[in-house]
């Protein structure tokens, strides 16, 4: 009901096209970087060891994704820090 | 010197052979010496899209295994007499031909035909590297569906790793209605997902399977849209501008009256 009403009003964010956009667009990532959600992992426990050496980073929070804008595709990573590590804190 | 086009998608059933059938009619209908190759060794199905069914003895494999002459193995429409088939192998699978073989059979061809239309079998396998071999040019076939549109992807990829750079491409079953509701992504959406340059917009319609079921490919009927739209591609593939066909779904009243005056 709702999304017939949201239709109506010519909302399309509900519309079946635009899950299908969004979702091709993310397989497309994938298959077009040829990067598997094994290596992406393997990356990832790799950043962990090499940022822990100069901070303390929130490892549950750690997110790193893939995205694409137009035919860029970039890695993005979201690292929360908690704190940095005291040898490196004092040093500038 | 003609030129030697392949018709391919990566997914099946998107309607690669319809394709390929209607262009190869187009062009002959326009004149040219055109001929249609069948790759999809042991499932064949060009000879019935084209109704020529009957008449096949020697196939592509007869053809590069020296079984019999290039010109024995061609058989003539029967509308047009500058249109011809040469038919995949049924009792064969693939690795019947190598890409080797390919390119010397396209040569052979581009210097008889004006056009030569490869029909490629689903998938990235032999049967692709085969069909892609020979090719000057690419067609890629797709559906507004996110798992036909994920092939195509791949599939650019592959044609332009294989140096078929450009390939153009043909949106076929896009139904109006759906895509006004919002159901059905359309010719921009996937445009701007593929990046690559639209050849033809081919909308969904009975026509295809009707023709299909009689074994006379849809270009031929003035009142299809499906033949329309295929009409429109073939004058495209000569170098022609046409402009893309207007699919808005509901005529309404000044439209079939306009259509009724021939006004379109």
């Amino acid at each position: 009901m709702l999304e017939f009403i949201s239709r109506i009003l010519g909302k399309e964010s509900t519309s079946s096209k635009n899950v299908a956009k969004e979702r091709l667009r993310l397989v497309l990532v994938h298959d077009r970087t040829s990067i598997s959600p094994y290596v992406l992992n393997r990356l990832k426990e790799d950043l962990i060891k090499v940022i822990s050496n100069y901070m303390e980073i929130d490892e549950s929070a750690l997110e790193v994704s893939l995205s694409q804008d137009d035919k860029e595709v970039a890695l993005v990573a979201n690292i929360p820090v908690l704190k940095m590590k005291k040898d490196y804190a004092n040093k500038v | 010197m003609g030129e030697v086009i392949v018709v391919t998608s990566g997914k099946g059933g998107v309607g690669k052979t319809t394709t390929s059938a209607n262009i190869g009619t187009g062009l002959a209908k326009e004149g040219f010496k055109v001929v249609l190759v069948d790759t999809d060794i042991g499932l064949r199905n060009l000879d019935v899209v084209m109704g020529l069914e009957n008449r096949i003895v020697y196939d592509l494999v007869d053809v590069t295994s020296g079984n019999c002459r290039l010109k024995q193995s061609l058989i003539r429409d029967k509308r047009f007499e500058n249109l011809f088939l040469l038919p995949a192998a049924q009792t064969k699978d693939k690795s019947a031909v190598n890409p080797d073989q390919m390119r010397v059979l396209c040569q052979e061809l581009r210097e008889e035909f004006d056009y030569t239309i490869v029909d490629c079998p689903a998938g990235i396998e032999q049967g692709f590297r085969n069909a892609i071999a020979g090719a000057d040019r690419a067609i890629v076939v797709t559906t507004p569906e996110i798992s036909a549109v994920r092939d195509a992807d791949r599939i650019i990829g592959l044609l332009e790793a294989s140096e078929l750079n450009n390939p153009k491409l043909i949106i076929n079953r896009i139904r109006p209605d759906m895509v006004k509701r919002g159901d059905m992504m359309d010719i921009t959406d996937i445009i701007d997902i593929l990046a690559v340059e639209l050849m033809g917009v081919v909308p969904d319609d009975e026509s295809i399977v009707i023709s299909t079921n009689k074994g006379e490919p849809a270009v031929m009927d003035q009142a299809s849209k499906a033949g329309e739209a295929y009409r429109r591609i073939t004058q495209r593939i000569r170098g022609e501008e046409v402009p893309f066909m207007d699919l808005d779904a509901p005529e309404g009243f000044l439209g079939r009256f306009k259509r009724l005056l021939g006004m379109r």
